[in-house]
């Protein structure tokens, strides 16, 4: 049996204007705890301007065995990129 | 877990059932086609994902040499946090405290990346506390004075740095990971070492001496953190077809030797190898024979002061007891009043 805190899943905001990004996990029984783990062990360095902690028990993934479904069908839509479109090089700015 | 069934599900193409523990055999279990594809992907330098179907004993691997080394960072606080208090100045100090503190930090980002497998820390504290798990024989050695701090600085953090940097591009994305952090800090730690062995050797007699005695104690035990010889290491070339290990143990070791005996020569320190010799051929240095037998006493857990290593970790985990309980319940009542 487990007597461990749970599982935060931590993210850091590295400077203003990008966003927060996936670093690691802490432990700690609470939200304000977890906020302060994750300052010590993610933070030493000036690494970031801005934390989420998120319980882990409460991030939806989606299934890996099913990237392929989940994912090809953009494969197929090439038109959904520019360079899918023939225009004239005397067309400028476009 | 929503998609556990169908992806675990082994399949049993050899008879012998009473084998089943047996790691050699596992391979042997799994879905050749789920096997074969996790090979290619390995192969074609794709890392794995928590998630991804993964062979039983690629996920065991992992998890040994992950909590291992986890465990490594946690016990290596112990020799040099001997030297907090007695550092020799507020600098020394200030640097020595920040450096112990990225140890204690390393060693959290890895038991994370170990607990994604599915082992959870609890246990790896477990396994470590009742002397199951295995940490780096490196810090079974004893610290006696303060050119020591210097000595493991530039040796012990050195050599983790030489194994280190070919992990950060292991198969397993939550270990790559975590490597690319502890990476980045340890360049610091080597340095900090390194300035105090250039202050020693710059010094009186008596610190040069010292300098000298450190470097003597110190380097056939860094030389040591290489692990075992190529031909005894039998689990070396799995993990170096799974892409676990990048660079085999000698080559790791072989490459520490080369770029450490310059930076002995420029503190005017003398290997203690009466056998190191450049080789021009290979481009690198002879080295004499290391003392192998020392190296699996240690392992076996009768380093100088492994007893005393471990009797600092299991009080300390009993000396917090109360404060970890304390905050879980303090979180209880919380909850239950917002409830109320
Ligand atoms: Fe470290
Ligand atoms: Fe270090």
């Amino acid at each position: 049996m487990s007597s461990d805190w749970p599982l935060w899943e931590v993210f850091v905001r590295s400077k203003g204007g990008l966003s927060h990004r996936h670093v690691g996990s802490v432990h700690a029984p609470d939200a304000e705890l977890a906020l302060a783990h994750a300052r010590d062990t993610y933070t030493r360095r000036l690494e970031g301007v801005s934390l989420w902690v998120v319980p882990s028990a409460d991030i939806v993934a989606s299934n890996p065995e099913q990237a392929g479904e989940l994912f090809e069908p953009a494969q197929s839509k090439i038109y959904r990129h520019p360079t899918f479109y023939d225009i004239p090089d005397e067309v400028k700015h476009i | 877990m929503p998609f556990e069934p169908e992806h675990r599900r082994r399949y049993i193409i050899h008879m012998y059932t009473t084998e089943l523990q047996k790691s050699a055999k596992i391979e042997n279990l799994e879905d050749p086609k789920l096997l074969e594809a996790f090979e290619a992907r390995v192969a074609a330098d794709e890392f794995i994902e928590p998630k991804d179907w993964m062979p039983e004993a690629y996920r065991r691997t992992l998890t040994r040499q992950i909590s291992q080394h986890a465990h490594s960072e946690i016990v290596g606080m112990l020799p040099e946090g001997n030297w907090i208090t007695r550092a020799p100045s507020l600098r020394r100090k200030a640097i020595l405290l920040a450096k112990v503190q990225d140890e204690a930090g390393h060693g959290l980002y890895l038991y994370c990346a170990a607990e994604t497998l599915g082992t959870s820390r609890e246990q790896m504290i477990e396994a470590l506390h009742s002397g199951k798990a295995k940490y780096s024989t490196i810090f079974n050695y004893p610290t006696l004075t303060w050119a020591d701090i210097g000595a493991i600085g530039w040796l012990v953090d050195g050599a983790a740095i030489m194994n280190q940097v070919p992990l950060q591009r292991t198969s397993y994305g939550p270990y790559a990971r975590a490597m690319v952090r502890v990476c980045k800090e340890e360049s610091f730690h080597q340095r900090q070492g390194y300035e105090i062995m250039i202050a020693l050797a710059n010094g009186t007699a008596e610190q040069k001496r010292m300098a000298q005695d450190a470097f003597n104690r110190w380097w056939w035990p860094s030389l040591m953190m290489f692990g075992p010889p190529d031909e005894n290491s039998p689990n070396t070339a799995q993990s170096m077809r799974w892409r676990i290990k990048r660079e085999t143990n000698d080559e790791l070791r072989q490459k520490f030797v080369d770029i450490t005996v310059p930076q002995a020569d420029f503190l005017s320190l003398t290997v203690p190898d009466p056998q190191l010799k450049w080789n021009e051929e290979k481009g690198g240095y002879d080295f004499g024979e290391i003392d192998w037998e020392e190296f699996y006493a240690v392992v076996r857990g009768e380093g100088p002061v492994a007893k005393e290593r471990m009797k600092a970790r299991r009080d300390a985990w009993q000396d917090g007891a109360w404060v970890r309980e304390a905050a879980a319940v303090h979180e209880e009542k919380r909850r239950a009043r917002k409830a109320a």
